[in-house]
């Protein structure tokens, strides 16, 4: 259940009393303030705020979009477009008997290379560590890279995915949203393609409007009859 | 501008200021969100005749990498004004004067900035002087904390900076540049208006323990008007003109 959406910017007190501070809020005493510029959401017994800017912060169990940055003998560093650099161990590519004078990690990713992975572990003493071994997961081949505000991310996904397999359905493009604010599009047809690349930028661009969903699917409506 | 005028008098019999204000009223401000767009937040504030433009980037990597901490992020503040700044064209590289005012501004900011969110990174706010008229550190704090709540950084607080003074024997808010030139006192104050904490005190002049304390009140006052001044600039850009 949410209640009273309100907006906020840093400083602003949410309410009082006994409720869990959740992200980008933290309690003085009795207050519950926001420390983003954003809308707060009030749940039964927790307090949160969605921020409307701010860079990419990974969290455990992130899928993102990541780029291959460099790699030494025995690991790749991967862009996640976050102020942390992602770390792929080569086991991860490999398998357990990875030797690092047997096996060339460029064989299997070279440097510009996308990839989707997930975020395996992160702590405050340790750069990101992610993996690509799972279903969904490893070297993206087709598609198109378009970079959104990470903070945009939800808005893009819409609540139970509504406004992204609306996009999707309309255009008959595969999208893969990264949480890091990444997202490739393939699509068998250019025109799909594109119409999808437009809408995604223009949820982008008009991510505080309300009643978004209707307008993106208009315009994929106007765009399909030309 | 700049140059003192023996004539001129800085508050006349009916509690007029040599700019036509009265004792308690700020010059007029104006902040905008955002405008930037190669850095991650910015902000432009016009404060009567300051004009001054922030840019934040971060979090990010520091470099050099030895100034990094593992314990917690780090802020690194530049202030710095353009040649074309001042009356007399002024010399670009750092004086001493920029180099304290960043430091003073980078420390007035760090009790708000939750950099231990982010350990082993930099946020970088960079200020320019456009053009000074007086009480650029307030002017340019009040707009940094704006510009860091655009970049997303997570804040406890806004900063919102004025400074007060004494002048012709009365404690006035807003001090200009002719007033701090030939004034008695000059006292900037930075405040966070939710916590009720100031960060930034300083002061230039004689002041007894009296006037000290009605100096800091009228600061603080100050204050909460450029904080609602700074509300707006984000309510603009973030919520459209409607505010909450």
């Amino acid at each position: 259940m949410v209640d009273k959406r309100k907006y906020v910017i840093p400083g602003d007190v949410i309410t009082t009393g006994p409720f869990r501070p959740e992200q980008n809020v933290m309690l003085v005493g009795e207050k519950i303030i926001a420390t983003a510029v954003g809308i707060s959401e009030i749940y039964d017994d927790s307090v949160k705020v969605i921020p409307l800017t701010g860079k990419y912060i990974p969290k455990i169990d992130d899928l993102v979009i990541a780029k291959v940055n460099s790699h030494t003998s025995l690991s790749w560093e991967l862009d996640i477009n976050s102020c942390y650099v992602g770390f792929l161990p080569a086991q991860d590519v490999f398998g357990r008997d990875f030797s690092a004078h047997a096996d060339e990690l460029a064989t299997k990713l070279k440097t510009g290379d996308l990839v989707a992975a997930r975020i395996a572990n992160f702590d405050r003493t340790r750069d990101p560590l992610v993996t690509i071994s799972d279903r969904d997961l490893g070297k993206i081949d087709s598609g198109i890279l378009i970079a959104i505000s990470p903070s945009k991310v939800p808005r893009l996904i819409g609540k139970k995915g509504s406004m992204i397999q609306m996009i999707e359905q309309a255009t008959n493009a595969a999208v893969t949203i990264g949480q890091n604010g990444w997202v490739v599009v393939s699509c068998d047809t250019p025109e799909g393609l594109l119409k999808a690349k437009i809408a995604i930028e223009m949820v982008n661009e008009k991510a505080h409007v309300a009643n978004l969903t209707d307008q993106v699917k208009e315009m994929l409506d106007k765009k399909s009859e030309s | 501008m700049g140059g003192r005028d023996a004539t001129m008098v800085l508050l006349d019999e009916n509690g007029i200021r040599c700019d036509g204000r009265k004792i308690d009223e700020p010059r007029k401000i104006m902040i905008r969100a955002g405008g930037l767009k190669n850095a991650d937040g910015s902000a432009y504030i016009e404060f009567g005749d300051n004009k001054i433009l922030v840019g934040v980037f971060g979090p990010r990597d520091v470099h050099p990498k030895h100034m990094s901490n593992t314990d917690t992020g780090i802020l690194r503040v530049r202030y710095h004004m353009e040649p074309f700044s001042v009356g007399e064209r002024k010399n670009p590289a750092p004086s001493r004067r920029e180099i304290e005012i960043s430091k003073v501004i980078k420390e007035a900011l760090e009790p708000a900035v939750m950099l231990e969110k982010f350990p082993r990174t930099a946020v970088d706010v960079f200020i320019e002087v456009l053009q000074a008229d007086g009480g650029t550190r307030c002017a340019a704090l009040s707009a940094a904390s704006v510009a860091l709540a655009d970049a997303g950084i997570p804040m406890r607080d806004m900063v919102a900076a004025i400074a007060s003074g004494k002048v012709a024997d009365t404690i006035i808010l807003d001090v200009n540049n002719e007033e701090d030139q030939a004034g008695q006192a000059d006292m900037p104050v930075g405040y966070m208006p939710n916590l009720k904490k100031i960060t930034l005190l300083q002061l230039d002049g004689v002041l007894t323990s009296e006037e000290y304390k009605k100096c800091v009140t009228v600061g603080v006052e100050g204050c909460k008007l450029v904080y609602e001044i700074q509300k707006q600039a984000l309510n603009d850009k973030y919520f459209g003109k409607k505010g909450d």
